[in-house]
């Protein structure tokens, strides 16, 4: 499938300020399953600082507003050429071992909750149908309603209010699969959903689990699925936080107000 | 009461290097050594180097007690002690470049990879990065014991901001200006090259993108902090701007420097702050200290951090166990300083051992320093050594134990003339594109008779550290 990605993001500043310093994770990964055909990032009066490829195989770009500005917008457009690899991470590059993603975060800590949530996993024959079983009981247990969360509910909060958006969902599998001894992290990225374009949902997150013999493996509880060619990976990390596509301060006082757009469709053949 | 090594006394005779010394202190009157005591002690308060204790209480800018006998050792003492620690901080970075790169240690299954890699020290940020000269710890401070006339042994090493530098200087400089008589009647190696040294191995690691002179910069949390003082007394002597978080701000490809003239390029930096609080946009998000971005100038070559974040993972008290392999694996060579015997609690043999033998164990937490959260088996009540038990059987993971060491001894003035006391010794070990050792470090001496914690948080007092020229 061919995808066009148009994600703009925009900053306002109640009082203009002083700089703004932003890192982004915000190019598409290099792996088997998607190719960036061309792709594009921009920021309103932005300096481009250094880029690298990290650890984890994400190419992060530093960027600079000098000030004093009151309104800073990042422009995301692309078109990316994925193929269906049923949630594998094949031919991925990346330097960091497993064993780091068994590391717990706050927002992933697990509670009696999780805790018993991570046995329904205890029968399985395999680490593969294990990770199944628990991408499938996280979806059973939050149901999906947006508003229900904010950014820094935790996984354990989540649970135990039964709902939550792709960010509790993705949350609370990491947190479950560490449980059982199964490294995982978040991941970032873009989904086409329902064929229209619609907005909000665009912007996506979910889990992968590293499953021996077969490496990294997406699972995307809030659509009951592995990642396919609806799909678009950006960057991945231990929670959230550590995985966001965009992270930045803004030297200054005063409100900041975000707005983001997103838009991913299908181009016809 | 253990029986210890006597640096100055030993089998009824003076140890040579300590021969001028009896003569001194015998012929220092009671009075005349009052009056010097007081003496040192009114400079140190006017230089103005104090030591805040944690957790304490009481006043914050308590003097840490400086103990007038010095410490010595002769050249051959150490030439050894020089190749040893040299031999260890070159083996130290060489595994923090593994352990973010290749990871050979772990692979060759000398090392668990979960004691790396699940080291809370372990910085994912710097995986598959090689800092400039293939460094990760600039100043490695090794804390050394020792038990006999030629038995020294490595209690641990410290490769991210090893603090106490600014003592040996200024316990040097007030000896030489108390008592100049000494220093013509002994050939005393000088240390005061410390700071020129220091500032040659930070520009010596200068980013890639540096093309001109590097600007060196030292990064404090600022003057709350416990080590402040020693912050700006070494960037005072080697002539470099000593900033906070707030004075440097990421614009473009670089770091830079607010200035009178305005902005100025900053190259290597100096940081005593901790990893966590360097980049709130990597790091902790809600740090004030750090300076937003710096990570991504880092990694892209644009500047240099000192010691590199992630080094940390090289010198927690369960990796500590394995240095003298990576001596093996890295530098094909046998170590020349000891390690003490190590007991993992995380494991469960050693586990049983130990909680049965907690009356002769030194027992510490992995990550803890400072002297807090140890146990002294033989110092130690029956109800302590219970309470420290159930902590163990809580957290295994968290405690290693160790025999407790009979430390050597060097006289030392108490109320009623001198008397001897336990002592360590922390040298300043640097790397860049050099290794460079300055004959000395900082001798901690635990003033309460009998006691083996030398920590200043503690009560230990420090003194000045000799070595004689040959």
């Amino acid at each position: 499938m061919i995808l066009t990605v148009d994600h703009v993001t925009s900053y306002r500043y109640a009082q203009p300020v002083r700089g703004v310093v932003q890192s982004h994770r915000l190019t598409p990964s290099v792996f088997d399953g998607q190719t960036a055909l061309d792709w594009s990032v921009s920021v309103s009066d932005g300096l481009k600082g250094g880029g690298f490829r990290d650890g984890a195989g994400d190419w992060v770009q530093g960027w600079s507003v000098p000030g004093p500005v009151s309104a800073i917008t990042i422009t995301v457009r692309g078109t990316v050429r994925t193929q269906d690899l049923a949630g594998l991470l094949r031919g991925h590059r990346e330097a960091i071992p497993r064993e780091a993603y068994l590391n717990e975060t706050a927002p992933t800590r697990v509670d009696a909750a999780l805790a018993e949530l991570a046995a329904s996993a205890s029968g399985a024959s395999d680490p593969l149908d294990a990770a199944h079983r628990l991408s499938v009981a996280v979806a059973g247990a939050i149901a999906y309603r947006p508003g229900a969360t904010r950014s820094h509910t935790t996984a354990a909060e989540a649970l135990a209010l039964g709902e939550g958006v792709c960010q509790d969902h993705a949350h609370a599998l990491i947190a479950v699969a560490r449980h059982a001894a199964l490294p995982a992290r978040y991941v970032s990225g873009y989904l086409m959903s329902g064929g229209d374009g619609s907005l909000g949902e665009a912007a996506h997150a979910w889990t992968e689990i590293w499953v021996q013999g077969l490496g990294w493996i997406g699972f995307d509880p809030a659509n009951a699925c592995c990642p396919d060619d609806r799909y678009v990976r950006l960057g991945s990390g231990l929670d959230a936080q550590d995985a966001a596509p965009i992270r930045g301060t803004a030297r200054g006082p005063g409100a900041e107000v975000l707005d983001v757009a997103v838009a991913v469709q299908a181009v016809q053949q | 009461m253990i029986s210890s090594f006597n640096e100055m006394y030993h089998n009824g005779t003076v140890r040579p290097p300590y021969a001028r010394l009896e003569d001194w202190t015998k012929a220092m009157p009671a009075e005349l050594r009052q009056m010097k005591q007081a003496e040192a002690e009114a400079l140190f308060r006017r230089i103005g180097i104090t030591f805040a204790v944690y957790g304490e209480g009481g006043d914050p800018d308590r003097l840490i007690p400086f103990d007038m006998f010095p410490r010595v050792f002769t050249g051959a003492e150490w030439a050894r002690l020089e190749r040893g620690i040299k031999q260890r901080a070159r083996a130290l970075n060489a595994f923090l470049v593994d352990v973010y790169g290749r990871g050979e240690i772990v692979r060759a299954g000398r090392v668990p990879a979960q004691l790396v890699y699940r080291n809370e020290a372990y910085e994912k940020a710097v995986a598959g990065f090689v800092p400039p000269k293939g460094v990760y710890s600039h100043i490695v401070g090794v804390d050394l014991v020792r038990t006999g006339p030629d038995d020294f042994f490595v209690l641990e090493d410290n490769c991210r901001t090893p603090s106490g530098v600014s003592y040996m200087l200024e316990n040097r400089e007030i000896m030489m200006r108390m008592f100049p008589g000494l220093f013509r009647e002994n050939r005393i190696e000088p240390v005061d090259s410390y700071p020129q040294l220091l500032r040659r191995t930070l520009a010596s690691v200068a980013p890639v993108k540096c093309d001109t002179e590097p600007t060196v910069v030292l990064l404090t949390p600022g003057h709350f902090n416990s080590a402040y003082y020693e912050h700006s007394f070494l960037a005072d002597l080697m002539g470099v701007e000593l900033v906070e978080g707030q004075d440097l701000f990421v614009e473009g490809e670089f770091v830079w420097m607010r200035t009178t003239e305005g902005p100025r390029r900053v190259d290597v930096i100096y940081r005593r702050i901790d990893d966590a609080f360097i980049d709130p946009l990597c790091f902790r998000p809600d740090s004030m200290l750090g300076i937003p971005g710096l990570m991504d100038v880092y990694r892209s070559g644009g500047v240099s951090i000192c010691s590199a974040p992630g080094a940390g993972v090289a010198d927690d008290k369960a990796v500590y166990t394995h240095v003298p392999d990576m001596i093996r694996f890295y530098l094909g060579e046998e170590p020349i300083l000891q390690n003490v015997p190590t007991w993992q609690c995380g494991n469960a043999d050693d586990c049983a051992y130990v909680l049965a033998n907690l009356g002769d164990l030194v027992v510490k937490e992995v990550h803890g320093s400072g002297g807090y959260g140890m146990l002294v088996g033989p110092g130690s009540t029956a109800g302590q050594i219970a309470g420290f038990a159930a902590r163990i059987r809580a957290n295994p993971g968290n405690y290693i134990a160790q025999p407790t060491l009979a430390l050597s001894t060097v006289p030392t003035f108490v109320e009623d003339g001198v008397a001897p006391r336990h002592v360590d010794l922390r040298p300043y070990c640097l790397v860049g594109e050099r290794i460079e050792l300055v004959p000395g470090g900082l001798t901690r001496v635990a003033l309460k008779d009998g006691s083996l914690v030398v920590n200043s948080s503690q009560g230990g007092g420090v003194k000045d550290t000799w070595v004689l020229a040959e």
